[in-house]
Parts: C-alpha cells; sequence; structure tokens
C-alpha cells in the first residue's frame, strides 16, 4: 500500500471508532487526541483494527507512533508496504 | 376484615413514593404508549431470527436510541446499558425534577438484571472463531461491557450521577428487586432519589432462546402475536422480550416539598426464596411471599383491586403461580388478576418493572387490563377475577400487587397504592 492508501484504510477505522466525528477537517500533523474526542480504549480499537484487518502486530511501546495521522502512516508504510 | 395500612403510620421520611416512571417495551416507549397498547390488546411479539437458533419470536424494542446517546456511546455499550440510559433519562424527564440542580451524588442506581454479559461473550467468541481462535482478536471493550455493574454503570456515565450505582441480579425476580433495593436505600438514607427498576438486553443472546427450547419452554404458534399465552390450555412456552423500566422513588417528604405527580406509594414488599429447585417454581414460598408482602403493607387480600401475575406461559408454572394465589386471594371477590407477558413475552430483568408500570395506570383509568391469548382457559390456571381477553373497568382501584418470580427460586412481590 501507498502512504495514501495506508491514509485511506487509517481514515475508514477511524469513522467506526469516533462516528460522531467531522473527519473532513482532520489536520495529519496534529494529534488524534487535540482533535478528535478519543481515550485510550479507541486507540486499543485502532491497533485491534489493523490486527484484524491487515494481520499487523504492533507492539506496545509503539503505541505512541499511533499520536496523530502523519505518525500513524509514517509508521505504517513499512509495514504495510507490501499488502 | 380490613386492616389499617401500615405505611401511613410512618413518618413521610419512611414513606417511599414513585414519582417518574421512563421505560421501553416491544409495545411502547412511554407509559402512554405502553398503556394505550395494553388497553387496546396490542401485542408486542414479532418474528425475530438470531444466529445458531434460527427463526423464533421475540419482543424487540424499537425506542430511539440517539435520543440520549452519540453514536460512540452507543458503540463502546451495551444494549443493556442504551436500555438503562433511555429509560433513566424518561424517568427524569417524566418526574419533573429540575435534574441541572439535583445534587448528583445523592442519586442512587438500582438496576435489576437477569443475566448481563452472555451477549457479548456469544459476540466475541463468534468474532473470534474466524481468527481460528486466536485470543489475540478477542476486544478489549469485554471487559467493561460484561462487568455486572455494566447497566447501572452506563446510566451513572451517562447522567453524571456520582452516587452508588450496581445491578440486582435477580434472575426474573429482578425489576421487582431493583424497585425494592431503591426504596431500601432511600430509608436508610444511603441517597435521595433512587432510579430503580429493571432492564433486559436478553434477545440478543441466543444462549436464551436455546436453553429454553433445550428445556422445552419456548414458545411456538403460527402467528407471533398469539404465541404468548399464559394460562391457554395449548400454552407452550416463554417468548423471550427485551425491554426497560426505570422508576424515580423519592421519599415522601422530598416528594411533597417540591409538589411532585405522585404515581403511587410503595406500601409493602417481600422476597423469599423457594430452595426446592433450579426452575420449578414452588407455591408454598410463592404463597408464602405474597402473604409477607400483604403483612408489612398491613393489608388483607380482600383489599387488593389487581394482582399482575408473573405467568410466562409455561406448563407447570403458570399452573403453579395460580395454585399459590388461590390459596391466597380465595376469600376476595374484589380482586382482578392479569397477566402483561401475553402482550410482550417475558422481558426477563425488566418484567416485574414494567408489569408493575402497565398496571399503575389503571389509579389514572380506572381499568384493569386483560390476559390476551387465551382460547381456553387451562382449568389448572383458574382464578375467580381472571380478566381475559377483555380490558375490564375495576370501581376506585388503590392497590396494585405485582408478582415477579425467577429460576432457582427467588421469589418478589410489591404492592403499591394509589396516592
Amino acid at each position: 500500500m501507498t502512504p495514501a492508501e495506508i491514509r485511506g484504510q487509517v481514515l475508514d477505522i477511524l469513522e467506526n471508532i469516533a462516528p460522531d466525528e467531522d473527519l473532513d477537517s482532520l489536520q495529519d500533523d496534529v494529534s488524534f487526541r487535540e482533535q478528535l474526542e478519543m481515550d485510550s480504549m479507541d486507540f486499543l480499537d485502532i491497533v485491534m483494527e489493523l490486527r484484524k484487518r491487515h494481520r499487523i502486530q504492533i507492539p506496545e511501546e509503539d503505541y505512541g507512533q499511533l499520536a496523530s495521522m502523519a505518525s500513524t502512516v509514517e509508521y505504517l508504510t513499512p509495514l504495510m508496504k507490501d499488502i | 376484615m380490613v386492616a389499617t395500612t401500615s405505611s401511613s403510620h410512618l413518618p413521610d421520611n419512611q414513606r417511599i413514593v414513585l414519582t417518574g416512571i421512563g421505560l421501553t417495551a416491544p409495545n411502547g416507549d412511554s407509559l402512554g404508549e405502553f398503556r394505550e397498547s395494553l388497553l387496546n390488546g396490542r401485542s408486542g411479539v414479532s418474528e425475530y431470527e438470531i444466529r445458531y437458533v434460527g427463526k423464533t419470536f421475540a419482543g424487540i424494542c424499537r425506542f430511539d436510541e440517539r435520543r440520549y446517546q452519540a453514536r460512540r456511546d452507543l458503540r463502546r455499550g451495551t444494549r443493556a446499558g442504551s436500555v438503562g440510559v433511555y429509560c433513566s433519562n424518561e424517568a427524569i424527564r417524566d418526574s419533573g425534577l429540575d435534574w441541572p440542580n439535583i445534587d448528583k451524588s445523592r442519586v442512587g442506581i438500582y438496576l435489576g438484571v437477569t443475566e448481563h454479559g452472555n451477549v457479548e461473550t456469544e459476540n466475541e467468541i463468534f468474532e473470534i472463531k474466524g481468527y481460528d481462535y486466536d485470543t489475540s482478536f478477542w476486544s478489549h471493550h469485554h471487559n467493561p461491557r460484561t462487568v455486572a455493574n455494566n447497566p447501572a454503570g452506563e446510566v451513572a456515565l451517562n447522567m453524571g450521577i456520582t452516587g452508588p450505582h450496581y445491578t440486582i441480579g435477580a434472575a426474573c425476580a429482578a425489576g421487582n428487586a431493583g424497585l425494592i433495593q431503591g426504596a431500601q436505600m432511600l430509608r436508610l438514607n444511603e441517597c435521595d432519589l433512587a432510579l430503580c427498576g429493571g432492564v433486559s438486553e436478553s434477545i440478543r443472546t441466543f444462549g436464551i432462546f436455546a436453553s429454553f427450547r433445550s428445556q422445552g419452554a419456548l414458545a411456538e404458534h403460527t402467528d407471533p402475536t398469539r404465541a404468548s399465552r399464559p394460562f391457554d390450555m395449548d400454552r407452550n412456552g416463554i417468548v423471550v422480550s427485551e425491554g426497560g423500566c426505570v422508576y424515580t422513588l423519592e421519599r415522601l417528604d422530598d416528594a411533597r416539598r417540591r409538589g411532585a405527580r405522585i404515581y403511587g406509594e410503595l406500601v409493602g414488599y417481600a422476597m423469599n426464596t423457594d430452595a426446592t429447585d433450579f426452575v420449578l417454581p414452588n407455591p408454598d414460598r410463592q404463597a408464602e411471599c405474597v402473604q409477607l408482602a400483604l403483612k408489612r403493607a398491613g393489608l388483607v387480600p380482600e383489599q387488593i383491586d389487581i394482582v399482575s401475575t408473573h405467568a410466562t406461559g409455561t406448563t407447570s408454572g403458570d399452573s403453579q403461580e395460580c395454585q399459590a394465589l388461590r390459596r391466597v386471594f380465595s376469600s376476595s371477590d374484589r380482586t382482578c388478576f392479569n397477566n402483561t407477558k401475553s402482550f410482550i413475552g417475558h422481558s426477563m430483568g425488566a418484567a416485574g418493572a414494567l408489569e408493575l408500570a402497565g398496571n399503575l395506570a389503571t389509579f389514572q383509568d380506572g381499568v384493569c387490563h386483560a390476559t390476551i391469548n387465551v382460547d381456553q382457559l387451562d382449568p389448572e390456571c383458574e382464578l375467580k377475577g381472571l380478566v381475559l381477553n377483555e380490558a375490564r373497568e375495576v370501581k376506585s382501584p388503590t392497590y396494585v400487587l405485582n408478582n415477579s418470580f425467577g429460576m432457582l427460586g427467588i421469589n418478589s412481590v410489591v404492592i403499591v397504592k394509589r396516592f
């Protein structure tokens, strides 16, 4: 997957996790928490959905990489390049 | 023989009154809608399909989930939680309480449940089956969704209530048990306002249908609206339903001070246990439970206008309850008996609270709704004042007695007096 495709995948997951939010105005360089009503359980949902959809295992020490859209895509790009 | 009512001798800060009702039933999402359905013989049972069991019948609630919850909260929580949130908010709205200015640390939430957690557990097992039962795909939401206090806790989260909250696991006696708990906590001054009653999400678990079917106790009929038929000769089991009913309970002095509209006063209650069988009821203990509630209320059977029966449509359960009621009420020509499950099926943890609500409106309209779907009355279920198929007018109704019994021999009775 290209970074753009990965972004689309993450956005699709976010639409399920934060269904009340307007994701059209999401700023990629700003943390999710600053823009969306999300807590630690929601971030675990992102991890779980990536595991279910793409069989990607994200170790706990890397959860901080999922802070914003930009950092998430950057982190996932090498992991999803062959998908 | 007429006894005086004990509760009238209590100080007002020990007398407990019902001041608000919020409910969702398969045939109505407010007391007004529910009552209209009961008076017009409108069933809430419909066709239903659930994994593994296939086609069956159920009472499905269609309340507006989004009225009080965001989509995020609905995704995060449980169906029982949503039922509780809807009913609790509706009860507060109905009570006329100045909710923004209520001290939330003095509000208690006491919700009866028949079971909780089966729905989520079944869903998760179904989900990980697709991953060869790898438990790393098991949801982190499982524990907060399945802890036994979940439905009451979701109400607390939604409404910002910081007083005590918990559920009362009491099988199908749970709706009454929630009310009783609320009354006790008010009398103990543990809270100033109790949100109490019962909730059920049971139609979302295939296990309850499968278990009743294995037991030979799941209702079947060609017409879903006629499947739930307590007391009928051809009854063949239970229709499983979801639902909820939450009351605002207050001490009489508080209710009077704010000029509250009062639905009725909880003048008596009792709970006891059969201690005889996992499933089969014991009419001796049921009769004792009714008699204990009457004694505590200072009443004799002749004073009860309506008995809201528990009967679920099983062969033995219905006749044994009637046996217990004949024993207690044989001397009463006044008492009417009805059954609300014939309209909505068995709403499990909500049943006691919902069935009581359906009958409380009699204090306003003077009518006892019927037991519908009885084509041929089982002689074993004959009761002198059984109201069959057509609603009946009641002269100056003053007392409603509500039965609610459950597995493992749990029995509960509450008596509400017109205020």
